[in-house]
């Protein structure tokens, strides 16, 4: 039988294989199997050790598998009695002991990730702080360092650690962004969670809600937009400054009595619903309405960031259904298309 | 004559309505069994065709939510359980040489029980309020603040009311395995069967309770403002999560380890050859099922325990592989230098060991808490608990039907049909499975309505739908076999497929309602191969033929579990009913069901009925008439 030595000297290469394999599945922003960042690398180190180790369990199952169901074929007419074996105490100690090492090589990088993962660095003064807060059917994402707040999109510096404390402020929901970390639950008060995660590439990746939270589950997109930390410093002061109402005044007095007395915006409005500071430069628009030119429309879910924010306006159930915006105000075309222009128009210059 | 009253035998629908018998209760549990697994089967398809294009429109958000939810409250606790049943009470009273189980009447509870409780889970899809918070109805989701139609009362009731019938069963195989084997048959004499229905019911006796527990502070929450799982009030949602998982993962065990018995027996007999390590299968056996209770939080890795949870669970979780692999290896080696025959039962079985073993290690990848942080809620794990529940418990299933359908009901399943359904089925199963695998490394969540354009999902969910599909055509040919099959002559042997090592092939099939003429003497494991191996016919009897006493049907439990089925009702209406006088009409109603099983008690306390006695002449002819 193989020694320990010489297990891990044969597996080097199968493991490098694994990684070339592997590494192409998956879109960068999105699989775990192309790990964006140290977390999700950690991660995916793991699972790669589990493949190959559960590779050969399987490997060895299906050969003696294979073997026995040919090899002893009942021959058609053969009435012979074949030898009653009760059992051998050699073999029984065999499979016992071989799988307990090979849990045992799983379990030692395992134990080592469990701890390292769960380092807090809430009261890390080089870590950026940002609390999530997970709602029906959207994300708020607040900088108490900074003073922001802000949703759907979370702008963060290269290469710098985000401590992440994550809660919800309605049912249970998790936060996963797969490119970049493991997912955490976001419980209701008391049972706060912690995380952490860095990118170290500029990009934007795409995050999931991880758990059953109605009927609009599916559709609770969000994004982790990683920026260089000059680009980090503009946004943070970009978003922070007052914004001015729409022009027109007449949209100007709807805008502040149907919407700002949920949303918010610059210093105006409300800070219950999602913050509209620079809506106009996220990725999407109710976090599933993806943002694109004009000319660049590939699928049902992508339109320009006015159409996107017109037809999410105008009926968002039809968007997202069960989503809490739905049947609140009644809004005129115009008053509709004003609005939609307005905040088409709110964009934030940092990149 | 002994008894001053005539013997009740009923014949036809009443005999169905009142029969204690429990070979009868165990065709009732798999036609109830089989009729949920349909439900919960298109259930299935409705979700695949949903996904099997993005954004699609097939169905709406709400009811996509609804179709999951009872997906998989059917299957596990209205289809897979009870089939489990059938073949428990079907077989493991012959298999010990018993003429029943130790609680007749409370068997015929048990049914009725699931059955009503099954029932008033599906009567939430004629109602149009159907639970829609996931099989596992995390709080506070499923509390009346977010789910504040009726659907997630029917949960709630439908399980409680089904749950009762399941703990029952099993004290019912506890004591009936524990008390009423035949001579000679020590513990380490049984079959691997009958010893994994032991340990799962010891499982079912702790495990249930949790649930019962864990479904009572819900009902409460949600009928009579409690806060247990309400945090605004100072309750905990997290609670709910570990009440719920600490009978979860026991119940997965529930489920798997009667298919392990299943797949002993089959592979043995159609090898010819005597299980393979039989001592060490006892002790995996036991060892899964006492480890399953340590495992629960591998749930729970992305809560928020923290790191010392996390890792615990992880080593706990990963220590189970080893016992587990120890019977994969054990059955491979019980074929080896066997004569294997490739009948329909072992095809299913020998398609299991594979399919399981990988189920069991996308297991063992998912043990590793920080590797879980990735894995968990997405389709891998859909993928893995798929491969393990369908790949696992439900071939173990058709094998256990094929192999036992002429003990039950008299006549072979035809094998050709057997076989087509066999290659269609396990083809259309890894079809479906495998792919979801990578969908979920690739980044979808699980228990979504819709997946985006654009994201490389597309195909895969397609393949899988159409091995969904697969799936269907061969769950319709099982069924076009059982029709072909019960309207051939009920001729089958007692031992039809000729190498029955095992009691219950040494009488007639099916046997008469007392099973053994004469209770059999075990000479060993194994005791009727024993006795071919000796140049016997036959068992040696341990008594003489005399008059066998019987238990008396009896129509109480039936409404006993319509008491409980009317009670749910009252209760859950409450708040829409009206009232009565001072009372709420769905609380009086609630009271009247209530009051009717608790009449039902009454009337059996009260009433001395000491059964009645099958006499000498009715056996000597049932044994002159067959072999």
């Amino acid at each position: 039988m193989m020694n320990r030595w010489q297990f891990v000297r044969r597996l080097a290469p199968l493991m490098a294989m694994m990684a070339l394999v592997l590494a192409a599945c998956g879109r960068e922003d999105l699989s775990t199997l192309n790990p964006q960042g140290p977390v999700a690398e950690e991660q995916f180190g793991l699972m790669k050790t589990a493949i190959i180790i559960m590779g050969i369990v399987v490997v060895v199952v299906f050969a003696l598998a294979l073997y026995v169901i040919i090899r002893f074929r009942r021959r058609s007419g053969d009435k012979t009695i074949p030898k009653q074996v009760e059992g051998s105490h050699k073999l029984e100690v065999i499979w016992t002991v071989i799988p307990i090492i090979l849990l045992v090589i799983l379990a030692v990088p395992t134990l080592q990730s469990v701890f390292n993962l769960s380092k807090d660095y809430s009261n890390d003064p080089d870590a950026v702080k940002v609390i999530v807060t997970s709602h029906q059917y959207w994300w708020e994402f607040e900088y108490p360092e900074l003073g922001i707040k802000t949703a759907q999109e979370l702008v963060i510096p290269t290469g710098k650690t985000i401590a992440i404390e994550a809660k919800t402020a309605d049912v249970i929901h998790s936060f996963w962004v797969p490119s970049l970390a493991g997912k955490i639950d976001t419980n209701p008060s008391g049972n706060e969670n912690h995380m952490y995660f860095s990118a170290p590439k500029e990009g934007v990746y795409l995050g999931k809600c991880a758990e059953l939270c109605g009927p609009s589950h599916g559709l609770m997109d969000f994004k982790v937009k990683s920026v260089d930390g000059a680009a980090f410093d503009r946004w943070a002061a970009a978003i922070k400054e007052p914004v001015a109402l729409p022009s027109d005044p007449a949209i100007a007095e709807v805008f502040q009595s149907k919407c700002l007395v949920c949303h918010a915006i610059g210093d105006l409005g409300v800070q219950a619903y999602p913050n509209l500071s620079g809506i106009a430069s996220r990725n999407s628009v109710g976090g599933i309405l993806v943002n694109v030119e004009a000319d660049d429309k590939q699928y049902k879910h992508e339109d320009t960031v006015y159409n996107n924010l017109y037809n999410w306006i105008k009926d968002p159930e039809a968007v997202k259904p069960g989503n809490l915006m739905s049947n609140r105000y009644e809004l005129t075309e115009d008053e509709l298309e004003g609005i939609a222009q307005y905040l088409s128009e709110l964009t934030l210059d940092y990149e | 004559m002994a008894h001053a009253h005539a013997v009740k035998r009923y014949s036809g629908f009443m005999d169905w309505l009142t029969t204690v018998d429990h070979k009868k209760i165990g065709i009732l549990y798999l036609i109830a069994g089989g009729f949920f697994f349909l439900v919960g089967g298109l259930e299935a398809i409705l979700i695949r065709i949903q996904l099997w294009a993005p954004q699609n429109d097939f169905v709406g958000a709400d009811t996509y939510n609804e179709l999951i939810t009872m997906h998989g409250t059917t299957m596990i606790f209205l289809a897979a359980m009870p089939l489990l049943f059938a073949f428990m009470n079907a077989v493991v009273p012959l298999q010990i040489g018993a003429r029943d189980v130790a609680f007749p009447f409370v068997n015929s509870l048990g049914f009725w029980t699931f059955f009503f409780g099954g029932l008033l889970l599906n009567v939430s899809w004629i109602v149009g309020d159907v639970p829609d918070a996931g099989w596992t109805a995390y709080a506070p989701l499923a509390g009346t603040t977010y789910s504040n139609d009726h659907g997630m009362d029917y949960y709630v009731l439908g399980l409680q009311i089904a749950g009762i019938g399941t703990l029952i069963g099993g004290i019912n195989f506890l004591v009936t395995i524990i008390n009423m084997r035949a001579p000679g048959m020590t513990f380490m004499r049984m079959p691997l069967f009958t010893w994994t229905a032991f340990i799962t019911s010891a499982l079912i006796l702790f495990a249930f309770p949790a649930l019962t527990v864990g479904l009572a502070a819900l009902m409460f929450d949600r009928l009579f403002s409690a806060n247990f799982f309400d945090p605004t009030a100072g309750g905990n949602a997290v609670l709910w999560e570990h009440i719920f998982w600490i009978f979860g993962h026991p119940e997965v065990y529930i489920l798997i380890l009667p298919a392990f018995g299943i797949i002993s027996e089959v592979i043995s007999t159609f090898s010819r050859k005597r299980l393979f390590g039989y001592s060490s299968m006892v002790f995996a056996t036991i060892l899964i099922g006492f480890l399953g209770f340590m495992v629960w939080a591998h749930h729970m890795f992305t809560t928020g325990l923290g790191p010392v949870a996390n890792a615990l669970f992880s080593i706990a979780t990963m220590l189970i592989a080893v016992p587990t692999g120890i019977k994969i290896f054990n059955w491979l080696f019980t074929m080896w230098g066997g004569s294997i025959k490739f009948t329909s039962a072992n095809l299913y079985a020998v398609g299991f060991v594979p399919t399981f073993v990988m189920g069991g290690v996308t297991g063992v990848m998912l043990a590793s808490a920080p590797a879980d942080f990735q894995y968990h809620d997405t389709y891998f794990v859909v993928a893995h608990f798929h491969y393990v529940i369908v790949g696992g418990l439900v071939l173990g299933i058709f094998a256990g039907l094929h192999y036992w359908w002429p003990k039950m009901f008299g006549r072979v399943l035809n094998e050709t049909l057997g076989k087509i359904t066999f290659w269609t089925f396990f083809i259309g199963f890894h079809l479906t499975f495998f792919i979801q695998h990578f969908l979920g490394l690739l980044g979808m969540p699980r228990r979504i309505w819709q997946y985006l354009d654009g994201i490389g999902f597309n195909e895969m969910n397609m393949i899988s739908t159409v091995g969904a599909l697969l799936m269907g055509v061969g769950t319709i040919l099982f069924l076009m076999n059982v029709v072909v099959t019960m309207a051939k002559p009920k001729n089958a042997p007692a031992d039809p497929w000729e190498d029955g090592r095992t009691l219950e092939w040494t009488i007639p099939s099916p046997p008469p309602e007392y099973n053994f003429a004469q209770t059999p003497l075990v000479r060993g494991y194994d005791a009727y191969w024993k006795e071919k191996m000796e140049g016997h016919k036959g068992m040696t009897p341990a008594e003489p033929i005399g008059p066998i006493h019987m238990p008396s049907p009896s129509i109480l439990p039936f409404f006993m579990g319509v008491g409980l089925f009317v009670a749910g009702f009252g209760f859950m209406y409450a708040p829409d009913w009206g009232h009565i006088g001072a009372l709420k009409t769905g609380h009086f109603i609630g009271i009247i069901g209530l009051a009717t099983t608790l009449l039902c008690m009454v009337l059996r306390s009260m009433i001395d009925d000491h059964g009645f006695h099958i006499e000498e002449d009715e056996i000597l002819k049932d044994l002159g008439g067959k072999a």
